[in-house]
């Protein structure tokens, strides 16, 4: 099957997503693929060394494989004078589906993360409430848990973009603040109701165990929605960089409400007004008001492959892939576009499509070795669609420089190298 | 009755008995009741209503002392900070340049100060401050901005006083979808 046939659906290169799957197309786009992919290895195959002998049986917890080991989380380097503050970022460039592992989820730390001994550590609920009470980590696991996949992404992710100048960096340096995971726990509703809420009640003030003692404030009617108390992570305990051994997890809204180490609930009829919500993690848009309590993250979505400092060795059709994710809903469509966005094709969207998660988006497209910028957009299930960085950057102003979600674009040049550009 | 109208009851019985069972499962209550007197040492909230501010107090002269030794190393000694992100001092929302955000020029609330050092600071030793010891340096810090005299005795009533530049320069969006 010669490359002419693969049906193109926008410009530069982008082909029918339906070659991926070869629906209605039984097979071509495969055939096609890998014709165009591959090369005469020009070698016999003959059997390995490592099938020749028995490796090693089972062990109490996996490794990875020690070829895999570059794939790291990238973090500042240590502030003395702020030990334990910084974030690290997933390597979103070397990850496929909608599932971080856990040791490569992203983090973002106050304080440090506190070594927690769950036989000792509380959770309070008090303030307006009928009963003030408290909760170790053995009675929380009695109670009925549900398991929901969420992604979760700081506020101030992508941030960078809101610069004059674009940033030299990878989909991991720009963008590895979001990762996706399954996470199990209890609805806060059942904890506030066994508390008793007083009808004044109308915030929660949710602090956890660091040494920041960070607090974050969440209206009642939010709290008592789709927010949990959650216990595991993709199966295992919430690691502790994560919160063990429990978090607040507010599905779809910005990472810092989320609170880690969960120790306190305290109701309120007004927010605490913490550092956090008022310092931090506020808008100021031109007119210089600030604006506050901005939860949930926009409808986004970013190429991970090929993307930033990555290097196109050859001409032939390559899988465009990447992620998107709503704060408000499931994500409807993903377009892509390799000419700078004057035409976009659909991409394929390959995972289930539900509230809050990240979705996997793939499409081929056929590098001719000529330049390109590579963009992807994603519309969610309310019809939010992802605005251009232009349009982000003119409405918002870039004196705060948190829920960045406009569309960010890779170059790719006639050498193959792929860099982050404003276009 | 019939044979398979009993069997009918008898499976509906059997129905509700289980419906009753994980009724009570899930209305369980684990949790131990405990008094808000219980938690005062551990309740750290100091919201805008003053309600978490404790005993204790001082002024900017003596919060000087303890912000020279504690704090200057990553604030300065004048709280001009050492880095834009822990600049204390200064700064004004209006200017025509983008302003620059301090304690002094943006935050809208006096108590969010009061709660932040007390959970959060010195960020190499947090909670190691005295209640008095707290209100001491957020007088200087609030000092330094001429937001309050240098003399003014800083403590729950005068704290709850407190008025910030950019008390109005925030918009509540969280009802926003």
């Amino acid at each position: 099957m010669s490359k002419q046939e693969l049906e193109k659906v926008a410009g530069n290169g982008l082909i029918n997503r339906r070659h991926l799957l070869g629906l209605g197309l039984a097979g071509v786009g495969v055939a096609a693929s890998s014709t165009l992919l591959g090369a005469d290895a020009g070698m016999n195959l003959e059997i390995p060394s490592w099938s020749k002998q028995p490796g090693p049986g089972a062990s109490g917890y996996g490794s990875r494989s020690k070829f895999a080991n570059d794939m790291q989380r990238l973090s500042g380097n240590p502030n003395p004078l702020y030990p334990g503050g910084g974030a690290s970022r997933s390597p979103l460039h070397q990850l496929q589906g909608s599932i971080t592992p856990n040791s490569l989820h992203f983090e973002r730390h106050h304080a440090g993360i506190p070594d927690i001994d769950p036989s000792q550590h509380k959770l309070v609920i008090h303030g307006l409430v009928r009963q003030p009470l408290v909760f170790s980590y053995e009675d929380l696991l009695r109670y009925p848990m549900i398991s929901k996949i969420y992604f979760l992404e700081c506020s101030g992710n992508s941030g960078t973009l809101f610069g004059p100048n674009p940033a030299d960096g990878t989909a991991q340096s720009i963008h590895g603040l979001v990762s996706g995971a399954e996470w199990t726990g209890i609805p806060l509703s059942t904890l506030l109701d066994e508390a008793g809420v007083e009808p004044e009640a109308q915030w929660i003030n949710a602090v956890g165990a660091d040494a920041a003692s960070m607090g974050r404030s969440i209206p009642l009617n939010r709290a008592m929605d789709d927010v949990m108390i959650a216990l595991f992570q993709n199966g295992e305990p919430v690691r502790p960089e994560q919160g063990y051994p429990m978090r607040l997890f507010v599905p779809g809204c910005e990472g810092n409400i989320s609170v880690k180490w969960l120790t306190q609930i305290k109701l309120s009829t007004e927010p605490g007004h913490f550092r956090d919500e008022t310092s931090k993690y506020t808008d100021t848009r031109l007119d210089r008001k600030s604006l506050q309590f901005t939860y949930p993250m926009g409808t986004k979505s970013v190429i991970t492959s090929p993307s930033g400092k990555m290097k196109l060795e050859r001409q032939g059709v390559y899988q465009v892939s990447g992620i998107a994710w709503s704060g408000r809903g499931s994500i409807r469509r993903v377009e892509v576009s390799a000419d700078g966005g004057r035409s976009w094709a659909d991409a394929m969207i390959q995972s289930h499509q539900s509230e809050k998660a990240l979705a996997r988006f793939r499409i081929p497209w056929e590098w001719s070795g000529g330049n390109a910028i590579l963009q992807s957009r994603a519309t969610d299930s309310q019809g939010n669609v992802q605005p251009t960085r232009t349009s982000l950057v003119t409405e918002k102003g870039n004196i705060s420089t948190y829920h960045f979600h406009g569309i960010q674009s890779w170059a790719v040049n006639t050498a193959g190298d792929i860099a982050n550009v404003y276009a | 009755m019939s044979t398979l109208r009993k069997r009918i009851t008898l499976s509906a019985l059997s129905f509700s008995i289980c419906a009753g069972i994980s009724g009570a499962v899930f209305a369980q209550s684990l949790g131990s009741p405990i008094s808000e007197s219980q938690l005062r040492g551990f309740d750290l909230i100091a919201p805008p209503d003053g309600s978490g501010y404790p005993e204790g107090g001082g002024t900017a002269l003596q919060g000087k002392i303890i912000f020279e030794s504690r704090c200057s190393a990553c604030h300065g000694m004048g709280g001009e900070g050492t880095s834009a992100a822990t600049r204390l001092v200064g700064g004004d929302m209006q200017s025509e340049e983008r302003p620059i955000r301090t304690v002094g020029s943006y935050w809208p609330h006096a108590s969010t100060l009061f709660d932040y050092v007390q959970r959060a600071m010195p960020a190499d030793a947090p909670k190691s401050l005295s209640s008095s010891e707290v209100y001491q340096v957020i007088a200087y810090i609030l000092n330094m901005n001429g937001i309050i005299e240098a003399s003014l005795v800083l403590n729950r009533d005068s704290l709850l006083q407190v008025e910030m530049p950019n008390k109005d320069g925030f918009i509540d969006r969280s009802q926003a979808l």
